[in-house]
């Protein structure tokens, strides 16, 4: 009964110009109709595709700055070329290979410290009994992840400020030598790290929570009736179940691996000229030439050498995605 | 059963010690900024300062007008921001998710390949500074994010692939209604949970946002919350520099500075506090949908 009348609807609302085929003047009209009605769909899109035009196609054509020697005064366009010259000076100098290898290590450390402990934490929360707790708990581990870097650049400094810092302090009461933190970069490959973990462990749970909360609770029955304990079904159930989601995030995060949060090496740091040893990253590198040293050739040669090299990751990264599950893969 | 159960003590203990972890910098930034400015000095920040003080607060909303013209065009670029964004979103994702439209592929490549490769910093600054001289007005603020690199265009354009049913876009249109009224009148409507998760994370987003600022703005009338907070972060005696005239020069001399600037970080971070509670929900969520492709 029920198939029946749907199909009568199929009929009527879907083709309902099947019958007029034969007249041609009103196919005509049906058409342009046709064409009227997707002329105001493409109409609505124009907004949006002008904007990616000027904010995302534009600047991927300025790219040739690059290989520009820019001149304001003769606009970009009439500039000379330089060839690969801007990259030349760019990886003589030992910085090319500082913010590299800073910019790799840090994502790395970031990806282990918190993938690790958010996983650690979210098969924790799952077994918190009551849902208020759970939820007040994840509530509160992911405040850190809403302010904005700002707030804990001043978090930061209330911490490590040199002469009345919460740490410096507490480290004279128990009688030894204050740290000029801003001052010596050997400490900072652990303190962002720290803040890093900080921000977005929270972020990390409530991923992986998810992910386990979708784990079907047969599984956990079954084993139960095995005499499984806790830590084998963890071990047993819940951790292969989650491995697709941990493996896309991880590989999703190695492909962004040549990206870095500007905020945390910008602000968190204060900027601190004695730190950047330990503390400049491609994204802070490229900034830095852009606006404080208006060297804008080697600047746009180092952006693009992120470029380049972050879409190539994308793309192998994807690649793998692809292999171990079609439905995870960007495209 | 009751050996398949966590100890709840020992769980309920881990989570108070990672709650505490996780809130105690906020306290000590709050604790910091009501500290009596001679005993921040003399005995550094604590969660228990010996002698605390409202002086800060007080300069703050009485000698400094800033603060409130910095809080109302973060509103405003939050506001304006987040709705134009979500409207240009819609617009654009809705065209891409019927089936029945034309070029629909190469539209989609279009949004999609801005995920994959972007032309960076240099060039995105020069487009906005040197071709739409956009430095130093509001719209610094608002433009740069408004899409944020189309990938909230995929995830509205996945929902309305996922759940507007087809048969209803099919009967509206042969009822007579044109594809805006469609789009107006019944699948905006039909999306509101979306767009409010996704309006959620642009918001926190506009809201938190320094960095447009930091580049595209010098002038001071047009600094926003955040942006008013960095300059203080390298520069103290910003506030007192800019804002205040001849007539409160006397002031200068006891200025609070240390604890002047935890007051201004924590007026500028109380209101996603405040709000935190009543949007949680929404916000875990949208992080969800946003995390798993759109």
């Amino acid at each position: 009964m029920k198939t029946e009348t749907n199909e009568q609807i199929d009929t009527t609302l879907i083709r309902p110009y099947a019958n007029q085929t034969l007249n041609k003047k009103s196919y005509l009209n049906t058409k342009l109709k046709r064409l009227l009605r997707f002329r105001m769909l493409f109409l609505m899109m124009v907004p949006g595709l002008a904007y990616l035009l000027i904010n995302n196609y534009l600047p991927m054509f300025g790219v040739i700055i690059a290989f520009k020697d820019i001149n304001y005064t003769v606009g970009i366009l009439e500039s000379e070329w330089v060839g690969f010259k801007n990259f030349e000076f760019l990886f003589q100098n030992s910085s090319a290979w500082i913010i590299t290898r800073n910019t790799i290590l840090y994502n790395l450390a970031f990806i282990i410290i918190n993938t690790v402990l958010a996983i650690g934490v979210a098969i924790l929360l799952n077994e918190v009994k009551h849902r208020f707790f759970s939820r007040f708990y994840q509530g509160v581990l992911l405040v850190p992840f809403l302010i904005s870097m700002v707030i804990v650049a001043y978090i930061t400094l209330a911490f490590l400020d040199v002469e009345n810092g919460y740490i410096n302090f507490n480290l004279q009461m128990f009688g030894l030598e204050p740290i000029s933190w801003y001052y010596e970069s050997k400490y900072w490959p652990y303190i962002l790290p720290i803040v890093n973990m900080w921000k977005s462990v929270g972020y990390g749970t409530v991923l992986f929570l998810a992910a386990i909360i979708g784990v079907d609770d047969e599984y956990y029955e079954a084993a139960i009736l095995d005499g499984a304990n806790k830590w084998q079904q963890i071990k047993h159930i819940t951790i292969p179940l989650i491995m697709p989601t941990i493996t896309i995030i991880t590989i999703l995060n190695i492909g962004r691996i040549f990206y870095s949060d500007f905020g945390l090496f910008y602000q968190v740091p204060l900027n601190s000229g004695p730190l950047q040893p330990t503390t400049d990253v491609i994204d802070t590198f490229v900034y830095r030439g852009l606006m404080t040293l208006g060297d804008i050739g080697m600047s746009s040669a180092a952006g693009l050498y992120q470029s380049i090299v972050g879409f190539i990751l994308v793309l192998v990264t994807n690649y793998i995605v692809r292999k171990k599950d079609k439905d995870q893969a960007l495209f | 059963m009751k050996s398949n159960q966590m100890n709840q003590k020992v769980l309920h203990t881990l989570f108070i010690i990672m709650g505490l972890a996780s809130l105690f910098p906020f306290i000590l930034l709050i604790m910091a900024s009501f500290t009596d400015e001679s005993t921040l000095i003399s005995e550094g920040f604590s969660i228990l300062p010996s002698q605390f003080s409202f002086e800060a607060y007080t300069y703050l909303f009485t000698a400094s007008g800033s603060i409130f013209r910095a809080y109302g065009i973060s509103a405003f670029v939050t506001v304006v921001g987040t709705a134009t964004g979500l409207l240009i979103s819609c617009m654009l994702a809705y065209p891409l998710s019927r089936k029945d439209m034309p070029y629909r592929n190469v539209f989609s490549f279009l949004v999609f390949f801005t995920l994959l490769f972007n032309g960076g910093l240099v060039p995105t600054y020069l487009v906005y500074t040197e071709l739409l001289d956009i430095k130093n007005t509001i719209w610094s603020l608002i433009v740069p994010n408004l899409l944020t690199n189309g990938f909230f265009i995929l995830i509205f354009r996945t929902f309305f692939v996922m759940s507007i049913p087809k048969e209803l876009i099919e009967s509206a249109y042969i009822d007579g209604a044109s594809e805006f009224k469609i789009f107006w009148k019944i699948v905006l409507p039909l999306s509101l949970p979306v767009i409010a998760t996704i309006g959620l994370l642009s918001s926190i987003n506009y809201w938190n946002d320094w960095f447009n600022g930091l580049i595209y703005v010098t002038d001071a009338e047009l600094f926003s919350i955040q942006n008013l907070l960095n300059r203080m972060l390298t520069d103290i005696q910003f506030l007192q520099t800019t804002n205040l005239g001849s007539s409160t020069a006397d002031l200068t001399s006891n200025i609070p500075t240390k604890t002047l600037q935890f007051a201004m970080a924590v007026v500028g971070v109380m209101p996603i506090l405040l709000a935190y509670p009543f949007f949680q929900k929404y916000l875990v969520k949208g992080l969800t949908v946003g995390a798993v492709k759109g």
